[in-house]
């Protein structure tokens, strides 16, 4: 080296520029390990967000009512009168508070002040009883002394001077100011209710132990607003009890009179000239009596509010011969304490109470959930109101106090009970798994029950996995073990083709091409089962019989590519039976014979169709890691069985399954979960009816394809949302244990085999 | 015998025998995508069958043969009350005329068979309305009747070439001239309701907004006035008269004449080059009648510029959270649980990324970049909808765990001593990462990237839910800036599977198309797998001699 060189080597490598670089040289090592591991732990964190992105969407579901007090006053208007009703605007700005002596009380809700006073046009009559028609409409009726019932409505109108919003609390006489007359005895019970253009009022006179009906028709005046009423029917019946409530559901077919004891005699009125007395039932038992009682929303369920605390939801359910009688549903323990009044939410099933103990408790009835308690005074508590929105509510206290809370309840409905039990819903003969989140009617209740969802996304996998395992299982034993270095070789990345197909081609095939093809050639997928395993256990048989020369021909390790011709023919040959199996056995039409003569419900696409496509999806899965599994077992394991004399198969049963079968075991969980979380086949070939039947020939629907068709019209922080949200969990938790149970299990042997 | 079953040799057959149905399966499958989407540009030949109706009328059906069935029908004649009776699809076109383009025939009132083809029959497929089948009785142009039919077709094969290159201009300046315009003037709007938030519109913006948009109706005004004496020239292009199958005369003007053919009279040769023109115009068109018809060129476009996006985002993210979690994270228990989850995340359904980035990425993200940034569109959703941007973003965290484990595992197989010799040589860790290992580690990279891509093309649930559509009105990539549009939606071609499969009112007419998309769709992520396993096969064989 000469000095020179050296000299340039030691500027090199030292001095103040080295320094320099150096230093320069491990900053930048110190800000690319900082970059690297925060992006990495980013990354890392980004993934994970997504399972508690889930669990927060999905928490707000199970979180009780909040409810907090907004304000208290004494009750506006004179307090010794009782309220028969309270309408309340949209913005819980004003409410109006009716009174048993006719008096309107406007007033400020946030800050109790009076703003205006009314009476009713009574002309001198007393009200003697009072119904609310429709609670939506605020739509009320009242019983006069008489014997008239005047109609009246709550609304109220906004307007904004000087850019302020001003609500204004009114009433309105739909049927003109004049009570509608049905008699001259005075009204002591009455129940009103209206449908499209028909009133009907039940009610019974002071004294008489007869009900009387009387329908009118409401008739619209070409000239102006008002509208008349006409009469039409009428029809009346003698009560056998007494009568302390009179109550018609909304169908305006059902007329319950019951007495504080609890007997309840159920009339059908749907013709009501002549009312047929379905049944008489004993609701109560003991010593325990009524205290309240009134329709939930959509006026068909009873709420019995009893003396000891409880409330019992009855309703009518339709019987084996179309025959309807009255069913306690659920009951809900308020507490010890009477319940005075119980209110209902207006857009949902769900119910307040207040009784004597001073408590205010919220329900929700089908979801059988009891949201919330507050105590709202020592006393106890009176007549109460939820708010439209149900997000307030006005409670009246006995000592003459009216306290308004702020109500916080967005998911009442949905309960771990509502989700995974059976919930008796109205209208259905039983209690039962339903899913049914959407519907074209206003007051529909949807349905939230997981378990049609899950048993169809289970059924699914189950039968694609009786497709696949056997097939992709076997297909990977001869692969790792018999099959020779060449053919394998193609044969491997074949068989892994599968799983890079797109699965809406493999779902548009199953559902526009197997389905009506499967339909039209029944029996023959069903001689497939029959003939191809019978035709190649001949054709290796007869194969076995060859003379060595041609048996040479083709050594073990090709053995599957000679039988590819073979087992096309037998394919075809099961299919090409059906026609004739059908005349044979089916009577000419399998199908025909199944929905007819076995009684087996038939869609075309069908658990049968999902089995196949979405098996056909599962085999790549199954056979990769299984095929791994049995190749990787040591070779001097399978040699030393096979020199002690084992034939192959021996070897293969007796130790390299055993030795693989962690493997093998982990590939069909693999399998599984790939098939819960399969969407695009499912949606497609499924049919996507959200049942709970066993049965091979009918459709289902998945956890999956359900999120794919209900998820773009669910409106955000819904409860439909979130309840989807809640199946998109349950899907990653299901895949995730399965994928980790697999992984687990693959790691175990992994070592197992280094000690090998 | 007893001795074969005792040793196991029919567990061999079976076993050979699975192997040989899957790759019946596998082949079967494959080979029923290509051959009926393929079918589906070759000329059908048209048939002339003779029907004879129940009620004794006579017909003449003259069309193309697209499918058969046996139906069972009631025959009280037949030994168990029906029989199994075949049916033919016939492809009849002229649906201004017939109401329906597809019917089904029974056999037993076909006369004499199907064997017939129509002579000399022209096939025009038209803008609207599907084909027209039927022979050429006139053509007229600028008031001229041509009647002799050799004349008439080679005036018509002038006048229908001169109409496609007046509607490919017609729809180039209608497409991207005026489209553009129709931006910019979007565009200004947007921007006056931006200053009006801000309290900054002042007179002096309003006229500098008014002056761009009186200089853009202008140009508005320009391109619309060449638009109008475009189509004024195609009107001029004249009508060809049809007899249709009845007897009955159809004018067809030759605006609406894609183009014409004449299936029963093409030698192969002709045939061919029929075939490839059309595939070429299937992926070069617009979907026409419902996306029924016509071509996938916006699905393609949609496709790609979508997973390249996703690519983008992908790329980064899983090589650095590679190189983190084998380079620099301290081996142990949660290292090991996080790269058990990230495995787990690649068995997740694809549903569930979907319901993510709907939730988060398009909701809650999109919602507040539109509050911070796009305020003054709002009500009307900038990101706060699905797009082209989230669906990008949540195919690349689908995918993202595909590029971690690939690029973890070409990570692994590099050999110790190099980064031993890196090190000893002076270099930093973030040099040899740099310099030596990522560089041996590119075709890793590449083929986790390829089957990254390969799946997010074929995913189509996911997208279902944040920013596919059947119909796009606007590509997501464009000739006007920023061109490539993040908040638009798009389409898809898998989506177009299921959405013209499903979703089609036409389920007959449209069937072939699926079945050509599904067969290009196929192709696509076949070769990005073959590509992936090919760089895979070789990056093995060059650490295989390094390990040496």
């Amino acid at each position: 080296m000469n000095s020179q060189t050296q000299q340039m080597l030691d500027k090199a490598l030292k001095g103040p520029e080295f320094e320099k670089r150096v230093r320069r040289r491990n900053a930048k090592d110190t800000a690319s390990k900082v970059g690297i591991s925060v992006g990495g732990v980013g990354v890392i964190l980004s993934v994970l967000l997504i399972m508690f992105f889930l669990l927060y969407v999905v928490l707000p579901l199970f979180a009780p009512a909040t409810v907090n007090k907004s304000v208290e006053y004494a009750i506006p208007g004179s307090d010794s009168e009782t309220t028969l009703y309270y309408g309340m605007d949209e913005y819980q700005e004003t409410a109006l508070r009716f009174t048993q002596s006719g008096r309107l009380f406007g007033f400020d809700v946030v800050q109790g002040k009076l703003i205006s006073e009314d009476v009713l046009p009574l002309q001198g009559q007393t009200i003697t009883s009072f119904s609310v028609i429709s609670e939506m409409d605020n739509l009320l009726a009242f019983g006069l002394s008489s014997g008239g019932v005047l109609v009246a409505k709550y609304e109220y109108s906004v307007s904004y001077p000087n850019n302020v919003r001003t609500i204004t609390p009114k009433v309105l006489f739909p049927f003109g100011e004049e009570a509608v007359e049905l008699g001259t005895a005075e009204i002591e019970k009455l129940a009103v209710r209206k449908m499209d253009s028909d009133l009907v009022f039940a009610y019974a006179e002071k004294g008489s132990h007869e009900i009387k009906i009387k329908q009118f028709s409401t008739i619209e005046s070409m000239l102006s607003d008002t509208i008349s009423l006409e009469e039409g029917y009428s029809g009346s019946f003698v009560s056998e009890q007494a009568s302390d409530w009179l109550l018609l559901d909304g169908s305006m077919r059902n007329l319950y009179v019951i007495d504080k004891t609890g007997q309840t005699s159920y009339y059908d009125i749907r013709d009501i000239e002549s009312p047929q007395k379905v049944e008489q039932v004993q609701m109560l038992q003991g010593d325990e009596t009524l205290s309240t009682v009134r329709f939930l929303l959509g006026d068909y369920s009873l709420m019995l509010g009893t003396s000891k605390g409880r409330v019992i939801q009855w309703f009518p359910v339709r019987g084996e011969n179309n025959e309807f009688s009255l069913h306690e549903i659920r009951s809900f323990n308020v507490g010890d304490a009477p319940i005075h009044t119980i209110a209902i939410e207006k857009a949902r099933k769900g119910f307040a109470t207040t009784d004597a103990s001073g408590a205010f408790n919220l329900f929700h009835s089908t979801a059988e959930r009891h949201l919330n308690q507050t105590q709202v005074s020592d006393s106890s508590t009176g007549f109460v109101v939820i708010s439209n929105r149900a997000n307030g509510a006005l409670v009246e206290t006995g000592d003459g106090q009216l306290v308004h809370y702020l109500i916080d309840n967005q998911h009442p409905d949905v309960s771990v009970s509502s989700l995974w039990g059976k919930v008796w819903y109205e209208g259905y003969t039983e209690p039962d798994y339903v899913w049914q989140s959407s519907s074209a009617s206003s007051d529909f209740e949807p349905k939230f029950s997981m378990m049609p969802l899950t048993f169809g996304t289970i059924k699914a996998a189950l039968y694609s996995m009786l497709f696949a395992v056997p097939i992709a299982v076997l297909a990977a034993i001869f692969t790792a073990f018999f099959m020779d270095k060449k053919t394998r070789q193609w044969v491997k990345p074949s068989v892994e083709l599968i799983e890079a197909l797109p699965t809406v081609i493999l779902g548009f095939l199953a559902g526009l091409w197997l389905a009506p093809y499967m339909e039209a050639n029944l029996p023959g997928f069903f001689a497939l089962l029959l003939v191809v395993p019978i035709g190649i256990l001949a054709f290796g048989f007869a194969w076995s019989r060859l003379p060595e020369h041609i048996r040479l021909l083709v050594p073990v390790g090709k053995r599957a590519v000679l039988m590819i011709p073979v087992v096309f023919f037998l394919g075809w040959f099961a299919l090409q039976l059906s026609a004739p199996i059908e005349d044979a056995l089916f009577n000419g039409d399998m199908r025909h014979w199944l929905t007819f003569s076995a009684g087996i419900d038939f869609d075309q696409r069908n658990a049968m169709v999902i089995g196949f496509a979405m098996g056909f999806a599962l085999i790549p899965t199954i056979f990769s890691v299984t095929e791994d599994a049995i190749y990787n077992v040591p070779s001097y394991l399978v040699n030393g069985s096979l020199a002690l004399g084992a034939s192959g198969w021996q070897t293969l049963v007796g130790v390299v399954l055993p030795t693989a079968s962690p493997g093998i075991f982990s590939a069909i969980m693999l399998g599984f979960g790939r098939g819960v979380g399969e969407t695009m086949i499912v949606l497609m070939a499924s049919g996507n009816t959200p049942l709970m039947e066993v049965n091979l020939f009918e459709g289902l629907r998945t956890l999956s394809a359900n999120l794919a068709v209900e998820m773009p019209e669910a409106a955000v922080d819904s409860s439909h949302y979130r309840v989807l949200f809640l199946s998109g969990l349950v899907l990653f938790i299901f895949t995730f244990i399965f994928n980790t149970l697999a992984e687990v299990v693959r790691q175990r042997m992994r070592r197992k085999y280094g000690s090998l | 015998m007893k001795d074969w079953f005792r040793k196991g040799e029919h567990w061999i057959w079976f076993s050979a025998s699975t192997v040989s149905i899957s790759m019946v399966l596998v082949f079967g499958l494959l080979g029923m995508i290509a051959y009926k989407g393929l079918i589906h540009f070759w000329p059908h030949e048209v048939y002339h069958v003779e029907v004879l109706h129940a009620d004794g009328q006579k017909e003449i059906v003259v069309g193309e043969l697209h499918d058969s069935k046996t139906k069972e029908v009631e025959d009280p004649t037949a030994e168990n009350g029906h029989r199994e009776m075949a049916q033919y699809l016939f492809k009849v076109g002229n649906r201004d005329v017939y109401g329906i383009d597809f019917r089904w025939i029974n056999a037993d009132e076909i006369v004499g068979g199907i064997n017939e083809l129509e002579q000399d029959v022209l096939v025009i497929e038209r803008y609207e309305y599907g084909n027209v089948y039927g022979h050429i009785q006139s053509v007229s142009v600028d008031g001229q009747t041509i009647s002799d039919k050799k004349q008439a077709l080679k005036i018509l094969q002038q006048q229908v070439e001169k109409g496609s290159r007046l509607h490919s201009e017609i729809r180039h300046i209608e497409k991207i001239s005026i489209g553009e315009i129709n931006y910019k003037i979007e565009g200004l709007r947007l921007e006056e309701k931006k200053l009006r938030a801000n309290n900054a519109f002042d007179a002096q913006e309003e006229a500098r907004l008014q002056a761009e948009r009186s200089a853009l109706q202008e140009e508005f005004d320009v391109q619309h006035a060449s638009v109008q004496l475009l189509y004024k020239q195609a009107d001029s292009l004249g009508q060809v008269t049809v007899e249709i199958a009845g007897g009955k005369q159809l004018v067809v003007p030759v605006k609406k004449i894609v183009h014409f053919w004449q299936p029963n009279n093409m030698t192969f040769a002709q045939e061919v080059g029929f075939f490839f023109n059309a595939v070429g115009n299937f992926l070069v068109d617009d979907p026409r009648e419902a996306n029924t018809e016509g071509g996938v060129f916006p699905a393609i476009v949609g496709t790609v510029t979508m997973v390249m996006l996703m690519a983008v985002f992908v790329t980064p993210m899983g090589v650095i959270a590679a190189i983190y979690m084998s380079e620099y994270a301290k081996e142990g228990t949660v290292l090991k649980m996080v790269r058990i989850s990230i495995n787990n995340l690649a068995g997740v359904p694809s549903i569930v990324f979907g319901i993510f980035g709907l939730g988060f990425f398009v909701y809650i993200m999109g919602s507040s970049i539109d509050e911070l940034f796009y305020s003054y569109a709002l009500p009307s959703p900038t990101f706060g909808s699905p797009g082209l941007l989230w669906a990008s973003l949540t195919m690349a965290l689908l995918t993202l765990p595909v590029v971690i484990v690939s690029t973890q595992e070409g990570l692994s197989r590099i050999p110790r001593a190099l980064r031993e010799g890196g090190l000893a040589l002076g270099a930093t860790k973030s040099e040899t990462i740099m310099r030596i290992i990522l560089p041996m580690t590119m075709p890793a990279i590449m083929t986790g990237l390829i089957l990254a891509i390969a799946r997010a093309a074929g995913e189509v649930a996911p997208l279902m839910l944040v920013g596919v559509v059947k119909l796009a009105p606007e590509l997501p990539l464009d000739t006007i800036a920023p061109f490539v549009h993040l908040d638009r939606k798009f389409m898809h071609l898998g989506f177009h599977i299921y959405d013209v499969g499903f979703q089609s009112p036409n389920v007959e007419a449209s069937q072939p198309l699926v079945y050509a998309t599904s067969l290009l769709l196929v192709l696509v992520i076949l070769s990005l797998n073959f590509g992936a396993i090919t760089i895979r096969n070789k990056l093995r064989e060059k650490y295989k001699s390094l390990d040496n």
